[in-house]
């Protein structure tokens, strides 16, 4: 496929302007022109007074991700949660924070209600109306995995989005299949021969997805928003089954300062250590580039889930920690800048 | 209670019920910061304010508030020596913004449009005499007249302009800016009086029945130095020599002239002789490059049009043709001394620039005066120990730039307008500085400076055309938006976009945003990700 080696497009179409290129809004540029997020009325499908931590990186995320989804399809969406965090956090009942269609079943079925609710919309000839579904990571990577894979394979038309936040957050911190090498959590203690998660766990989801040969997969990052919000807009104009992987930090359990959210977003793309891409069919499509190359030490020295590997100067993990990031680098071409921005 | 189905006991409702802002101990506050170059202008400029209106294309605007500071923007863009731009955060992501460029750009389009100063709404009945229609005088006269007085404008000289048009040549100040500036502020309705020189301010002040006076006579009496010399040597001074370029008769200093100092007069005068057909102009200075108070550029560009350098030089005397000058050494303290090694150099002339000094015979006969080196005393307030005379430019101690001279004629008139009404002048508390460790310069695109062309240097070195000409409309645009907005929202929505929490209100252009404290809960990420440090994180009062 030739298009394989076409590189990502812009994410805007901006003249050069020095002041606020990346930032949400920009007053020098057309209301088009600028994120969802910049806008007065957005939809603001998580509304104020959920209960999420200080510097939600989730809160944020799915936010970012449903009110692009709202915009792209004229507020025509239903949403379907899994259990996690972001079901905690936004619907203790009777109280709920989400503004739009929202459904709730089980931990483990989200995918397959979306594909059921998507369904359902086609028998009732409701083709406007577009499913995402959504989850943390254990709801995607572990517990809905089966279910995942179903509406993979089946290509069924639902937008599904796991907001990364590499571990079981509101039931005490607990390990998961996202959880990185070496990062503490309650069920992998910084013990032992080797402390934190053990090397060599764990699994890829995105490229899982891509596997599957799907429509659509992309990851992203809440560091980058227009970047985000394009490939969510993007991925609401293609029909079959789409996945997208945010990456959302998590002050509680990566043991991070909650003002640091963004900035450990922004220093995981800028590591290396998240690569941010997109597929189609399969085959990527796009990389966004680094913009500045930072040490992975700058990632992980902010979060005290990684205290052990500075604490007891393991040199031997943080190389490791390194070459992971290195080879994400050389495997997407994060780095070279040819044709791209 | 309503009918709910089975198990359900509760109607459903908002999360807004939930006030997420009581779990907050910090609290964010929107501020407004200095920008380090506003910091840095001594004539107190609003920098990042007129940028801010500049980088729309709205330039007129920009060009009134950059005014309400400055009345001479197209020759401060010319003259000043930008010290905004070497305090300029953005030196730290590539390099400087061309404030100066962009300054210049939008006096020269008030110039080309015609655009006016309005006149006061109201008179205020008072008289104030401002001596010396150089930077300082024009400067105290505007910000005077815009507050309602009444001000004549009194110089000595056949013309306005003070040292912008005796001292400073042409080919960095062409006079047709300079006139269109003065006659500008002259519209407003100040009275120009010419060759009019004070010679007692008391005297004066009582005829005219002026309620105060601002005294800014500058310094235009060119220091002198013992050279024995031969009887048909020429040793004439600097100030003489620009002045008189200003004349019919232009000066006349031969093929081989010396230039002896290290200032910005002394570059002034070697590269005004280079123009008036010298074949060889030499600087001669007692110490090196390095201790030369002349700014670098300026010794760059002169070395450029071919102006020759001796330093470590000093002229022991002067014959007919010929110079004898003395090698030095820096001692430890970095003082030049005597090595008693000379040197012969041929010369025509030798032109001192040594500094200048006040012709202060207008205060004789002032009670209550001090004088110091050769400058008066002023207090705080620009008031000198005579009651309602003040003084301010080269006639008080300062650094002698025309920037520090409109400076001291805004803040003098501000302190003479309060001293008329009975009042004191308190200026508004200043904000803490924006350092650029308050900055996420993440946000910011890399984007060099434009360099502003320098003139061909063969065509400058014989011609009197401005050396550094002018940015165009795009790249002053250009210019302008790489301006960071430090420490002032400039309405990047970056707050708004970033609360997980969605307590940022945005009010719409113009009127930025407002945090919801009943919903925030304190986490810092907006004024993390704040680009130009308008947000501070305060504790909250439990």
């Amino acid at each position: 496929m030739n298009d394989a080696v076409k590189e990502m497009e812009p994410t805007q179409k901006l003249k050069f302007y020095q002041k606020g290129t990346f930032t949400v809004g920009n007053r020098l540029v057309s209301e088009a022109d600028r994120t969802v997020q910049a806008s007065i009325e957005r939809s603001n499908a998580i509304t104020c007074g959920h209960r999420a931590c200080q510097g939600c990186g989730e809160a944020l995320g799915a936010r970012y991700v449903v009110d692009a989804a709202m915009r792209a399809t004229n507020n025509n969406l239903i949403v379907v949660n899994a259990t996690g965090c972001l079901e905690v956090f936004t619907t203790p009942y009777p109280e709920t924070s989400w503004q739009v269609a929202w459904v709730h079943s089980l931990f483990g079925n989200a995918a397959a209600v979306a594909t059921g609710v998507a369904a359902a919309m086609r028998v009732k000839s409701r083709s406007e109306v577009r499913v995402l579904a959504q989850g943390g990571d254990g709801g995607t990577t572990d517990i809905g995995f089966g279910c995942l894979s179903g509406m993979f394979e089946r290509n069924d038309d639902v937008l599904y989005v796991c907001y990364d936040n590499e571990g079981y957050m509101n039931t005490g911190v607990q390990r998961s299949s996202a959880t990185p090498p070496a990062a503490r959590t309650a069920t992998t203690d910084a013990v032992g021969d080797e402390p934190g998660n053990v090397f060599g766990t764990g699994k890829n989801v995105p490229k899982i997805a891509m596997a599957h040969g799907i429509p659509y997969v992309a990851t992203a990052s809440v560091a980058d928003l227009h970047d985000l919000e394009r490939k969510v807009t993007k991925a609401m104009s293609i029909h079959g089954a789409r996945y997208i992987h945010v990456q959302v930090p998590c002050p509680l359990g990566w043991g991070s300062a909650s003002h640091d959210t963004i900035r450990l977003a922004r220093l995981a793309v800028e590591s290396g250590v998240f690569p941010v891409f997109e597929a189609e069919y399969g085959v990527i499509t796009g990389r966004r580039k680094i913009r500045n190359r930072v040490p992975v030490v700058e990632y992980l020295k902010l979060q005290k889930r990684y205290a052990h590997l500075f604490k007891n100067g393991d040199a031997p993990r943080l190389e490791r920690l390194q070459k992971m990031a290195d080879r994400n680098i050389a495997e997407f071409d994060l780095l070279s800048h040819e044709g791209n921005v | 209670m309503p009918q709910h189905p089975f198990a359900i006991t509760l109607d459903v409702g908002s999360s807004l019920a939930n006030q997420t802002g009581s779990w907050r101990n910090e609290r964010p506050i929107y501020v407004d910061r200095l920008p380090p170059c506003n910091n840095a202008c001594p004539a107190g400029e609003n920098i990042q304010g007129w940028l801010f209106h500049a980088e729309t294309g709205d330039y007129e605007t920009a060009w009134r508030v950059l005014t309400q500071d400055n009345p001479l923007p197209a020759c401060m863009g010319r003259v000043c020596y930008h010290p905004c731009e070497s305090k300029c955060n953005r030196a730290d992501v590539d390099s400087a913004v061309g404030i100066n460029s962009v300054e210049r750009f939008l006096g020269d389009q008030a110039i080309k449009n015609g655009w006016k100063f309005e006149a006061p709404k109201k008179e205020s009945g008072k008289r104030v005499l401002v001596v010396g229609a150089g930077p300082s005088g024009l400067s105290a006269a505007y910000h005077l007249r815009r507050l309602g007085h009444k001000v004549v404008l009194q110089d000595a000289g056949p013309k306005p302009g003070g040292m912008m048009r005796f001292g400073i040549p042409k080919y960095r100040l062409p006079r047709e800016v300079l006139d269109a500036e003065v006659q500008r502020i002259l519209d407003m309705g100040v009275e120009l009086k010419l060759n009019a020189k004070v010679d007692n301010i008391q005297e004066t002040m009582k005829a005219g029945k002026f309620d105060a006076a601002f005294l800014a006579v500058g310094a235009h009496i060119g220091k002198r130095a013992y050279i024995p010399a031969g009887e048909a040597a020429k040793i004439v001074d600097a100030v003489s020599v620009l002045r008189s370029m200003e004349g019919e008769e232009k000066p006349l200093l031969g093929r081989k002239v010396v230039v002896y100092g290290g200032g910005n007069t002394a570059l002034d005068v070697a590269r005004t002789a280079k123009r008036l057909g010298a074949s060889e102009s030499i600087i001669v200075y007692r110490r090196t490059r390095a201790k030369m108070p002349a700014h670098d550029f300026e010794v760059e560009e002169a070395l450029e049009e071919g102006v020759t350098m001796r330093w470590l030089s000093t002229i022991k005397r002067m014959d007919e043709g010929n110079i004898t000058i003395e090698k030095m050494e820096l001692d430890k303290t970095g003082f030049p001394q005597p090595t008693g090694v000379f040197e012969t150099l041929e010369a025509d002339s030798v032109v001192l620039a040594l500094g200048q000094d006040v012709d202060l015979s207008l205060l004789n006969g002032v009670p209550g005066l001090t004088i110091k080196d050769g400058v008066v005393e002023v207090g705080p307030n620009m008031m000198t120990g005579a009651s309602g005379i003040f003084a301010g430019g080269d006639m008080v101690p300062s650094e002698r730039t025309v920037t520090v001279a409109v400076g001291h004629g805004k803040k003098a008139a501000r302190h003479i307008d309060a001293w008329l009404n009975g009042k004191t002048y308190v200026p508004s508390e200043k904000h803490d500085v924006a350092t650029f460790d308050k900055l996420n310069a993440w946000y910011y695109t890399d984007a060099p400076g434009t360099v502003r062309p320098v003139l061909d240097t063969v065509r400058r070195q014989s011609t009197f055309d401005e050396v550094v000409s002018g940015l165009d409309e795009t790249n002053a645009l250009y210019e302008a938006r790489r301006c960071l907005s430090c420490g002032n929202c400039f309405e990047c929505d970056n707050c708004y976009g970033v609360c997980p929490d969605n307590a940022v209100i945005k009010l719409g252009p113009g009127n930025r945003f407002k945090f919801n404290y009943d919903y925030c809960k304190g986490c810092g990420v907006c004024a993390e990700e704040c680009p130009c440090g308008a947000i501070a994180m305060v504790p909250e009062e439990i």
